[in-house]
């Protein structure tokens, strides 16, 4: 073991690989409490198996509730990752590069973790492969069995790929489990030929990964829109989800990487300027948010359909009112103070803006779903949605198997892609300069 | 295709819930014990709907009887994953119990919320299990489930009908809340058959459909002097 500890030191980014070979007494424990919550969500779903829905606080009206919301929301926070990645390679944006692998992998768990909540939330799910025996592709749901397994393929493979290079150094360092990094690293030497091979199938993946994104929030949307129910019924769903998650997955992806920083030392890789960047980045999607939000309102209230109106009042001065203004103030007021201010703008305050993010976008998914269920065009006696132990438990056990997953993938991967940074150091310094020269008058790129 | 029809005089009606009661017996539905009832997981496939005008002492209580609508455009059917529910041959939307994967997104798109599900496994008071009616299945725990318009009494008749090789008679074909209701502020029948009773009523000036801007097309027609 000290040998080992010994050969870490000798290299440049030792800090990165330092995780995967050392593990503290803190990891244990920490990675024991949340299995047993994640223990505690699997014993409340057998619960659920064994009696039924019953033992949620749904009812009629109210048909659905903490399942769907957490699966929008969850759904939501997984845009995090891939969009943001490839938006940022595919800008050749330089300071990517010690952010892109978390962010894929924030994608590769929510998704998992969110595309089991329909599932968790039928009433048989011995029957879910009547979902491809006798699927009805014109039902939005199964739009979304289609997006979001594209998603996932496309992600985790997206994932993948770029960790190739990084699996062949830890491959080559021995140690421990050498048979798996032999079998994942593929054969790669690190070749000219193995290198373009890679970059061509990242770029053609990045590209390919935006539009499945995309459309997988919009077609989440689609499940509310297409029906006729006031609140639901709107055009502008698609983008305000997509825009919602991007935004969730931004909060998400500053969190993670603020705790890694702390945890794994890895203050040397994130820097400053990476959440300045990310914060900006949040503000803008702040600012967005409101504006969906503001129009989407708007256009109901000015128009005033009664039903619409029932729903909306029932948000902003009925019972919904707490939850509504709590959004408005977690996911526009908090935000844009913090990251409008240089002063604010330190990493802490960054943290503090992502976590009111984070908690604001739930409960928008939550005020997106249960209200207008709860105010039925019917005229019915307003319905009642209360969450059971049960919905809390599973609630807590997604998070926990989203911090798990987090947890385990440490232990075998890096978390900071190696090679990237590598690449930076080596090519990226001169390719920049270049191109920065490229944009001035005078001078044109050799190889564009 | 038949359009099978049911008309409500809410002027006869006397709100006495005969109607939920028949149906309850007639279509095996489940009792909810009144805990869960209040949670609202009552199931109710004929649902009485209460509704108050005025303030005390001049307070005014509406009661209007509520089957499924059986829309010629029915927004459930759209959503529904599986074709679990359907319009079939006979215009009426039906359920396949055994199929159902239970997801309720076919109760969230009801704009009339006529749709039910089986919360828990479903309970019967002491001996109704015994004496169940043959015709209709006994749905299982995590399934969603609504007015048929008493699509087995049609089998039924049709069968005999056909036996007999004559057409359908308007009036042969009524569903139990229909039969059961003592005020007969319950008709049932064929739209396209111009000479049936609910044609005519359905012309009715006082006839009105709930929510028929929606464009759903509900064949549950309602006779009011009160409703515009």
């Amino acid at each position: 073991m000290m040998d080992k500890t010994h050969q870490c030191d000798l290299d440049q980014d030792a800090a990165l690989y330092r995780p995967i070979y050392q593990t503290g007494r803190g990891y244990y424990v920490v990675g024991g409490i949340f299995l047993a919550v994640y223990l505690f969500s699997i014993y409340m779903y057998y619960a659920q198996i064994r009696n039924g829905l019953g033992v949620t606080g749904m009812n009629q009206p109210v048909t659905w509730g903490f399942y769907i919301v957490n699966f929008v929301f969850f759904i939501g926070i997984s845009h995090a990752g891939t969009l943001i990645s490839a938006i940022l390679r595919l800008s050749k944006a330089e300071w990517r590069r010690p952010i892109t692998r978390m962010a894929e992998v924030i994608t590769a768990i929510v998704l998992a973790i969110g595309g089991l909540h329909p599932i968790i939330d039928l009433g048989r799910p011995d029957r879910m492969m009547n979902l491809l025996e006798s699927g009805r592709l014109q039902s939005p749901l199964l739009w979304d069995v289609t997006s979001i397994t594209a998603y996932f393929t496309a992600s985790t493979v997206y994932l993948y790929l770029p960790m190739i290079p990084d699996i062949a150094r830890i491959r080559d360092r021995g140690g421990k489990l050498t048979w798996l990094y032999t079998f994942m690293a593929w054969g790669w030497q690190g070749t000219e030929r193995q290198k373009q091979v890679l970059n061509r199938a990242i770029n053609i993946l990045m590209v390919m990964v935006i539009p499945i994104a995309i459309s997988v929030h919009t077609v989440i949307s689609y499940i509310f829109s297409m029906t006729l129910q006031p609140g639901w019924h709107s055009t502008i769903f698609g983008p305000y989800f997509v825009a919602g998650a991007i935004f969730s997955g931004i909060a998400a992806l500053l969190i993670v990487m603020i705790i890694f920083r702390k945890v794994f030392h890895f203050e040397d890789y994130l820097k400053q300027i990476h959440f300045q960047y990310l914060g900006t980045l949040l503000l803008i999607m702040s600012i967005i948010w409101f504006y969906f939000t503001f129009s989407e309102y708007l256009t109901g209230i000015f128009g005033g359909e009664p039903h619409e109106m029932n729903t909306i009042l029932y948000k902003f001065s009925g019972p919904f009112a707490f939850f509504f203004w709590g959004m408005v103030l977690c996911n526009f007021v908090i935000p844009v103070t913090i990251l409008s201010f240089r002063k604010f703008k330190t990493i802490s305050g960054v943290l503090i803006a992502s976590i009111a993010v984070v908690i604001g976008m739930w409960l928008e998914r939550f005020i997106i779903v249960v209200p207008s269920l709860a105010n039925p065009r019917m005229e019915l006696p307003l319905g009642i949605y209360i969450p059971s132990l049960v919905e809390w438990a599973l609630f807590a056990g997604g998070l926990s198997v989203f911090a798990l997953g987090f947890m385990v993938f440490a232990k075998f991967f890096p978390l900071i892609s190696i090679w990237e940074i590598e690449e930076g150091r080596i090519h990226g310094v001169k390719e920049v300069e270049e191109r920065i020269h490229s944009y001035l008058p005078g001078r044109e790129l050799s190889n564009l | 295709m038949p359009r099978w029809a049911m008309v409500i005089d809410l002027d006869k009606c006397t709100g006495c819930g005969a109607c939920m009661a028949a149906c309850k017996m007639e279509n095996n539905v489940a009792i909810v014990d009144s805990k869960e009832a209040q949670a609202g997981r009552a199931l109710f496939w004929m649902d009485m709907i209460t509704t108050y005008e005025g303030e005390y002492p001049t307070v005014a209580a509406k009661r209007m009887p509520k089957p499924c609508f059986q829309c010629d455009n029915p927004p459930c059917t759209k959503v529904c994953p599986v074709r679990a529910t359907y319009r079939n041959n006979e215009g009426l939307v039906a359920q396949i119990y055994h199929r159902c994967i239970g997801c309720r997104y076919c109760m969230a798109a009801c704009p009339f919320t006529t749709k039910v599900f089986n919360w828990y496994e479903p309970q019967w008071l002491e001996g109704a299990n015994k004496c169940f009616n043959p015709d209709v299945s006994v749905r299982a725990v995590g399934v969603v489930e609504k007015c048929s318009f008493c699509a087995h009494r049609l089998q039924h008749v049709k069968e005999v009908a056909d036996l007999e090789k004559r057409p359908l008679q308007d009036g042969e074909y009524v569903p139990a809340c229909s039969e059961i209701c003592p005020a007969d502020a319950i008709s049932f029948g064929d739209l396209e058959n111009k000479d049936s009773a609910v044609y005519k009523l359905s012309r009715s000036y006082r006839a009105s459909r709930v929510m028929e801007d929606l464009g759903v097309e509900p064949k549950v027609y309602y006779l009011s002097k009160r409703v515009s």
